[in-house]
């Protein structure tokens, strides 16, 4: 038996899986055993469940008594950031070490409910703060297309999983891009939903006005399929919103698309990025999408505005890891002693960077000039959002600034990371919803260890829509991804 | 510009531990991110008045109401604790 992986898709899996062409048992084989082959070289996986094949044979079970749903028997990696009850979850992080989750998120459960399979959890920048998954205190996760390259993050291991066969589809979370960049370094879809559509009751915390769970998958379709398994209200998490579509108008040819030209004008972005982002405009075009060139004047801000309201944020949601109620412990001369011994030891550098930066911008003293600066231009950049999308339909930008960028290269320039998300970043702050689609590749040189010559690195597209109408971009994804 | 004073007291306010070379470090990359997120501030005062998020922020209340049976999480999260007593979480003394 032997299943065609480099193809499968969600709808293709679940009608074999009807049909009997193979067994969920055997779909999830054909997962484990590609990652027995690669997961060692692309640390893909922090961990395998051991329970993965029970998990094939119960939705076996369900097929067989005609009760499958789409996901059933479906095999799904989890960022290590989800909880999944009984299983160990650390955010990537020493100071979560040896912590086994006490409940399910909600996410999770809606697709137990499905009976999907989850085949173990991925590798991530420590507390999804990264854009690279090399700030993981379990190394870093290699590109699969060329393993000396990051392959983005914070959800790296989740986007290599998908791009491997190490998994059909995964769910990470985005907070600036760390959905949307990983899927374009690694050629794969990702989608981060407005926020509050999906809950994050179970979703460890970083900055929690802008985190998001979102799917990672091969097509817009398989993306569509996730979301619409796990999204809705939760009464476990007060910010959770239900989403009632409110696109009126899901016909393509009739969309308009705004392109904010300025934004795209900045220095660091890659000649090769521009090129390719004015190719997937062409093809829009071809599809009928009228295309516009708009003015966002304060988007620009957006990144800024988010290293002072995740900081802030975050500093406050990572007050809790003390060594007292779970994870990691080292003991001090006291009490407070065993806190500083615990989170000096437990936290890595980008950790207590960024909780240092947060205690500052809160400060007595600072809090004006910056917090509620950033705040005040957040609320700007949504009115600004509202405001464009009454002009166009969806807002269309590159993925990220550059490709795959090399392990180590970023690493010691802090600022020169955080703007790997400067066109991810605008969607977090705005709250909307925003899809990136796999938009060809670029040739870059190769591991020189290796001496692997020339390698082709995979870009992304990125189009985001209005508050709530995240139904548009996964029709627009699909077609684009057609055509 | 940060002082090395004020890194150290970011830190003991983060409950971090930083060596003298590390604080140094904090220091130089502090002035490079604050002189970035800075750029916020040639946002005219005029119109970032309004702090109010017009989709995110919404108050939502509940009853209380529906208790679970008392005790039926404690085993389970007390599993988790470093350190334990019984049903207590064991931490050094405070007073």
């Amino acid at each position: 038996m032997s299943i065609d992986l480099n193809t499968l898709t969600i709808k293709k899996a679940h009608d074999a899986l009807l049909r009997g062409e193979y067994s969920a048992l055997e779909l999830a084989e054909a997962y484990l055993a590609e990652i027995e082959k690669k997961n060692e070289r692309l640390n893909a996986y922090l961990e395998v469940f051991e329970d993965a094949r029970e998990q094939a044979k119960e939705a076996d079970r369900r097929i067989k008594e005609g009760k499958a749903r789409v996901l059933t028997g479906i095999p799904l990696a989890l960022k290590d950031n989800i909880l999944m009850k009984g299983k160990k979850v650390n955010a990537s992080s020493r100071i979560l070490q040896g912590y086994v989750a006490p409940y399910d998120s909600t996410a999770v459960s809606r697709l137990k409910t499905q009976g999907a399979v989850f085949l173990g959890r991925t590798n991530m920048d420590e507390f999804a703060m990264g854009s690279s998954t090399e700030t993981s205190y379990f190394g870093p996760t290699k590109n699969p297309y060329d393993k000396s390259r990051v392959p983005g993050g914070s959800s790296g291991g989740a986007a290599v999983a998908v791009a491997s066969n190490l998994a059909l589809a995964a769910l990470g979370s985005d907070t600036a891009g760390s959905v949307r960049q990983p899927a374009a370094f690694c050629g794969v879809t990702g989608f981060k939903p407005t926020y509050g559509t999906i809950s994050r009751h179970g979703l460890i915390a970083m900055g929690s006005s802008l985190d998001i769970i979102g799917p990672i998958a091969k097509t817009a379709e398989d993306s569509e399929i996730l979301f619409d398994a796990i999204k809705g209200k939760d009464p476990l998490d007060c910010t959770s919103i239900e989403l009632k579509v409110n696109s009126q108008k899901l016909k393509v040819s009739d969309l308009k698309i705004g392109i904010p030209r300025n934004f795209l004008e900045m220095k660091g972005i890659d000649e090769d990025v521009l090129a390719s982002f004015n190719e997937s405009i062409q093809t829009l075009k071809k599809l009928g999408c009228a295309v516009q060139d708009i003015t966002l004047p304060t988007i620009r801000h957006a990144l800024a505005a988010y290293y002072i309201i995740m900081p802030a944020e975050l500093s406050t949601n990572l007050a809790r890891y003390d060594g007292v109620k779970y994870g990691f412990y080292k003991p001090g001369d006291s009490l407070l002693g065993d806190y500083i011994a615990t989170r000096t030891d437990g936290f890595g550098k980008e950790a207590r960077r960024r909780l240092l930066l947060g205690a500052y911008v809160l400060s007595s003293g600072y809090y004006d000039a910056y917090y509620r600066t950033a705040i005040s231009v957040r609320t700007l950049i949504e009115k600004e959002f509202a405001e464009a999308f009454k002009g166009v339909d969806v807002i269309a930008t590159p993925t990220a600034p550059t490709p795959a960028f090399k392990i180590g290269e970023k690493t010691k320039d802090p600022l020169s990371m955080y703007l790997a998300d400067i066109f991810t970043v605008p969607a977090n702050i705005g709250a909307i919803p925003a899809l990136s689609v796999p938009s060809g590749f670029v040739e870059r040189s190769g591991d020189s260890s290796t001496g692997s010559g020339r390698v082709r690195l995979p870009l992304g597209f990125q189009i985001m829509a209005g508050h709530r109408n995240d139904a548009l971009l996964f029709e627009l994804g699909k077609k684009f991804q057609s055509a | 510009m940060v002082t090395l004073k004020e890194i150290e007291n970011l830190a003991a306010l983060s409950r971090i531990a930083l060596t003298a070379e590390e604080k140094e470090k904090m220091r130089s990359e502090f002035d490079a991110i604050l002189a970035y997120v800075a750029s916020i501030r040639e946002v005219s005062a005029a119109v970032v008045k309004d702090t109010r998020s017009i989709v995110a922020t919404v108050n939502v209340m509940r009853e209380d109401g529906n208790p679970h049976e008392s005790g039926i999480f404690t085993e389970t999260l007390l599993s988790a604790a470093p350190k334990r007593e019984g049903d207590y979480i064991r931490v050094k003394k405070i007073l």
